[in-house]
This record gives structure tokens, sequence and C-alpha cells, in this order.
């Protein structure tokens, strides 16, 4: 057996298994849905039958009509809209919580930074839907934020509030769920930083506000990118915490994608809302990557 | 007035000492070097100066001012950082322009003097590269020059050539040295090695233990150490134990372990504390001990012995001589005559010799 061969061996069986495993679980089940979105709705939900043969022959069951009923109706891009707005509010939160947070865990000394690694991964620990529910709890009409906001607000002379079934319930429940998610990219950016940098900025002049904006941000920005593309990309698509916490003003593409497929049961719909989804996160992540790619580090 | 004064100053980590009461002063102008091994507070001392870290007792006065609570961006003293903490993300025109921004000096004027940087370090046409793009010594060169463009009073350097390979660290020596003429700026450089602090410096401070053992130009260093650890640390020496057997007001005779009687110079400032009895060592420098294979010429401190083994370095050969006493002597002596490589094998029965004035006598 030649070394080349050995080697390229060697490299199908440490890559084969993952590149199946993505064939097999993103790869097919996308070109499913590709196919599913020119399909026609079944009769009792579904997908109906791919060809018929009818008194005038055998017909394929194929048509563009469900792209044309997407872009026939401004109420789905408006959803795609206001989901993207969505998306885009809870990664700028997420990094103007996250990136203070990453900055003070990556300074601190080793053992302290440990903790606040495990404190920042430790929601993962339990389920994502009974975190959502305690939210629920939290912002729920008989909850002690809800009366002592309340009570202030009628100090004031203000007509009292409702926080659950909002769309700043369902942001609170967005930047809660992927906060971790921008933390971490971050904080491993910020933990490469050679400290001698700081030290020379300082060394040459720079105060403390220079040495953030020359130094350390351009320098995080890699991490930035990461960091909001993780966040982005799933509160675009998200379903479960408006379906908890948004109520009917809260309503996101996610809930009519699930929608489609479960209650109307149009299926060629709902793969069409699924492709538009997934092209347009495509497209941002695209993006990112270009910006990311002009920065070096 | 010294340009930088350093008085009594102190700094302690919990309980270790790093730097214990130093005191120096350093004129505008000069190359001065703080050499010690690792650990010998010269870095903490560098950091003071920069002012990275505050002594506990002590003043530091630059230009005649004491500069406590003045932070490091507010010093008109810089520092090339032994790993050139060049910023990855700027080019290197941008690297060295970053001071100047910081003092607000407008875009087209810090052009030309980024321009002029560059070429005062032969990097001219390297502006747009990034220092990921330059090798070891031209990142060294662009951290030597974002460090001197605004002309700060002082200039530190942390070990600025460690990393860099032998031959290499040689040519940068002297362009170092070329360019503290040119600039005029007085340099403050740290370092472990002592050839490199012998052959940069005007004045050299050798540190030990957070104390300034010696400080001196580096031919009165190396030609006349105070004490044992100055002898030691700079070059290599014979340190031969022994005591004074003798001494009047230009003679000295020791009476050294395993070898005998020899006749030496008193070192000025130390003729009360010869008196007979008092142990020390004789420093003696390799290149100032003879060995022959004849008697050496009278006049010479003589005793005998066998080659135990040699180190050939080309230039110059190492011969350890074992005394008949098991004491050993190194002796080195070039390799000057042509066509011939080495004097000596391994065996050969020697004389060694040195003159009085060869060896300083230093007490315990």
């Amino acid at each position: 057996m030649s070394a080349a061969w050995r080697a390229s061996l060697q490299r199908f069986l440490i890559t084969g298994p993952p590149l199946v495993y993505l064939l097999l679980f993103f790869g097919i089940p996308t070109l499913i849905m590709v196919l599913a979105s020119l399909r026609l709705p079944g009769e009792f939900g579904g997908l109906a039958p791919l060809w018929e043969t009818g008194p005038s022959g055998t017909e394929l069951n194929l048509s563009l009509e469900s792209y044309g009923r997407f872009f026939s109706d401004s109420l789905y891009a408006w959803l795609f809209f206001k989901s993207f707005l969505y998306a885009l509010v809870t990664a700028v939160a997420c990094l103007l919580l996250a990136y203070p947070l990453a900055l003070l865990i990556a300074r601190s000394p080793g053992k302290r930074r440990d903790l606040l690694v495990l404190l920042v991964i430790l929601p993962f620990w339990s389920n994502f839907l009974i975190r959502v529910y305690a939210w629920m709890i939290i912002l729920g009409p008989e909850s002690v934020l809800t009366r002592t906001l309340n009570a202030l607000l009628a100090g004031l002379g203000i007509a009292p509030v409702e926080l659950l079934f909002t769309p700043f319930a369902v942001l609170v429940g967005l930047v809660y769920v992927h906060l971790p998610f921008m933390v971490l990219p971050l904080f491993a950016n910020l933990e490469k930083h050679d400290p001698a940098l700081l030290d020379a900025a300082q060394d040459l002049g720079a105060g403390a506000w220079s040495r953030f904006w020359r130094v350390t941000f351009p320098l995080s920005l890699p991490g930035v990118y990461a960091g909001t593309a993780l966040v982005f990309i799933p509160a675009f698509g998200i379903f479960a915490i408006p379906d908890l916490l948004g109520g009917t003003q809260g309503i996101m593409i996610g809930n009519v994608i699930k929608q489609q497929f479960l209650d109307t049961r149009d299926w060629p719909f709902g793969s069409v809302l699924s492709m538009v989804l997934t092209v347009g996160a495509l497209a941002l992540a695209g993006l990112a990557a270009l910006f990311g790619r002009r920065t070096r580090v | 007035m010294a340009l930088l004064e350093i008085r009594g100053v102190s700094r302690r980590f919990g309980d270790f000492l790093a730097v214990d009461d130093v005191s120096l002063s350093i004129e505008a102008g000069e190359f001065f070097c703080l050499l010690g091994p690792s650990g010998c507070g010269k870095t903490t001392l560098l950091r003071m100066v920069a002012g990275f870290d505050a002594p506990d007792g002590g003043a530091i006065l630059l230009d005649g001012r004491d500069v406590a609570g003045i932070p490091p961006e507010k010093r008109d003293v810089h520092t090339v950082f032994q790993s050139y903490a060049l910023f990855p993300h700027m080019t290197v025109a941008q690297n060295i322009a970053f001071p100047l921004t910081m003092a607000g000096v407008g875009a087209e004027a810090s052009r030309r003097r980024v321009e002029e940087a560059l070429d005062g370090v032969s990097l001219g046409g390297m502006s747009g590269r990034y220092p990921s793009e330059l090798s070891g010594g031209q990142r060294q060169r662009v951290a030597v020059a974002r460090a001197l463009v605004d002309r700060p009073k002082l200039l530190l350097l942390d070990e600025p050539l460690a990393a860099l390979d032998a031959k290499l660290k040689e040519r940068m020596q002297l362009e170092l040295i070329t360019l503290q003429k040119e600039v005029g700026i007085t340099f403050v450089y740290v370092t472990h090695d002592q050839q490199e602090a012998l052959a940069l410096s005007h004045r050299i401070a050798v540190m030990n233990r957070g104390r300034v053992e010696q400080m001196d130009e580096p031919s009165r260093l190396y030609g006349s150490p105070r004490n044992r650890f100055v002898a030691d640390f700079i070059g290599t020496c014979n340190l031969l134990e022994g005591e004074v057997a003798a001494h009047s007001r230009d003679a000295l005779e020791l009476r050294l372990d395993g070898i005998g009687t020899v006749r030496s110079s008193p070192v000025e400032g130390q003729v009360e504390r010869l008196v007979p009895g008092v142990r020390g060592v004789l420093a003696l420098r390799p290149e100032k001990v003879a060995i022959s294979r004849e008697a050496p010429l009278p006049g010479h401190n003589r005793t005998t012995g066998k080659v135990f083994d040699f180190l050939y370095l080309g230039d110059v050969t190492i011969y350890v001589v074992e005394l008949d006493s098991g004491v050993r002597v190194e002796a080195m002596l070039p390799n000057s005559a042509p066509g011939r490589a080495k004097f000596f094998e391994a065996g050969d029965s020697v004389h060694v010799g040195w003159l009085p004035e060869a060896g300083v006598f230093l007490t315990d």
C-alpha cells in the first residue's frame, strides 16, 4: 500500500462518518424539501401523488403554485421581515450584554474564569422548554415582576401593562436562550488576545477608551461575527419561544412553517417557506463570512 | 542632571523582594544596560520606569520630575517589548503611526514621519505589510521604529533580541548601536545575555536578587569585577579558592588551595580588608592564563598540570588543565597560528602561568 494511498484512506476514515451523517440528515432532507416545495398539497394534507392517471392521460403533479402564493401575499414577506427584526434585535442585545461579560471572563484569573464559564453553560444542563416555561411564570400577570412594575406605573398614573404574550416577552426569551451562543465565541476570541498588545498601546499613549476601540474591539471582530451568526440564524427561524411567550402578536415565521406542516397540513407551502428561510439565512451567513474574512487576525 | 534617576526603589511581591533598594542614575544620550539572570528584578525595574508597576519604596525621577502616579500613557517613555507586541490587525505604517495618532498629530505630518521612521530602520516599501508577513528581524525593526517615531525622552528595551537567531542578533545589535547614536535618545536595555550587554552599552548595571551588584563600563566590569557573582556572570572565569598570605601597599601574596603561594595585585578600595588569613577567590580570565610545554617566562605565577579536556571553538580553543592537586584551571588560546588547529592533546603535561596583575582577588 503506497503512502499516498494510505494517507487518503486515513483522510477518508476521519472525514467519512461526519460526511455521511451530514448527507443523510441534512443533504437528503434538504433535497426532499426542495422537491416537496414543487409538489401539490394532498387532499387530506401531506403531498398529492407525484403523477396521476386521469382520462386525459398521465400527468405530473409538479408546479410553482406554492411559490406563487408566497410572492402574491405580502403577509408572508411581512412575517419574514418581522422575524428578521426579532433576530436582529436579539443579536444586537446579545452582543451588548455578552461583550462586557466575555471580556470580564477572559480577563479573570484562571480559577475564577473556569467558574464563570461554567455558569454561562450551566443553563444548558436543564431542558430548553422548562427554562422558557420559567419565563412564562416570571413574566406572567401574577408574577412579582409584573405586580411590582404595575404598582410603580400606577404610582406614576400609568395604566397597568401585561408582559407575557407580547413582542417584549418574545425578545426576552430569545435573548435569554441565545446569550450563551454569543458569550462563548466572544470569550474564546478575547481569551487569546496577547495582553502585551494592551500594554504596548498604553505605553504608546492610548487611554482606556482608545485601547478598547483600537485594539481589543477590532481584534475581537471574528468573535463578534461568529457570535452574531450563531444567535441570528437560529433566532430567525425559531418557533418554540414565540409559541410559548408571544401569544398572537408575537408570531414569527417559524410558527407559520410549523403550522403549515402540523395544522394546515400544506406541506408544499411549508416547504416553500422553509426554502426561503434557508436561502435567506445562508445568504446572511455568507455575508458574515465575507466580512469575517476581510478582518485579519 | 541625570535624565533618569532611580532612588532607593524597592518592589515586593508577597514575600519575594523583587527589587531591593536600587539606586541608579542614567545620563541623557546613554546606552545603559540592566544585566542579570532571570528573576533578578531587571524587568520589574523596567516596568516601574514605564509606569506599569509602582515601587513600594523610593522614587523614580524622569528629567528631575517624580513620575509616581503618572500612568504609562502619559509618560514620555516608550518600551520595545520582548514579543514586540505589534498590532496584528494594523499594517506596518498603521503600527508606526499609532503613537502619533494618540498624540493627535495630523494625517499628513504623521504620514511623513512614518516614512522617515521606516527609512530609519531600512524598511522603506514595507509600509503596507501586516506584521504576520514580516520576518523576526523586520518585526523587531518595526517595534523599534514605532517606539521612536514620536521621539520619547527614554526608550526601554526588554530583551528585544532574545527571539532572534545568533547571526541576526549580532546584526541587530550593530543596528541598534548605530540607531541610538543617530537619534540620540537614551536607551535602557534589559538583557540576561552578558555578551550582548558588553557589546551594546556605555554602562552596565549587573543585578542579582533584586540588587545592583556592580555598575560600570563594560571593560571595567569585565576586567575588575567587584565580587564573585559579577566575575562568574560576566564571561567565563576561573575562581581559585584561597586566602591572603601577605599584603603590603603594592603587592599581594595569596595562598591558593592546591596551587600554593602566588603573587597578585591589590584592588583599590579593598586594601584594608586584605589582611593575612582572609579567604576569597582569585578571579582569573581563561584568556589570561598561558599554557606551554616549556616553563613560562620569569615574572609569571607558575604551576604544572595535565590537559584534561579541550573545547575547540574555531577561533579559540579552551583547554581544561587539571593541576597536580586536582584543581582545574581553564585556559583560552587563540588559534591564530597559520596551519595549526590546536596545540595540545588531552593528557599532555603542561606548564600553567599567569601574570600577577592578570587576576583579581575577591574576598567573600
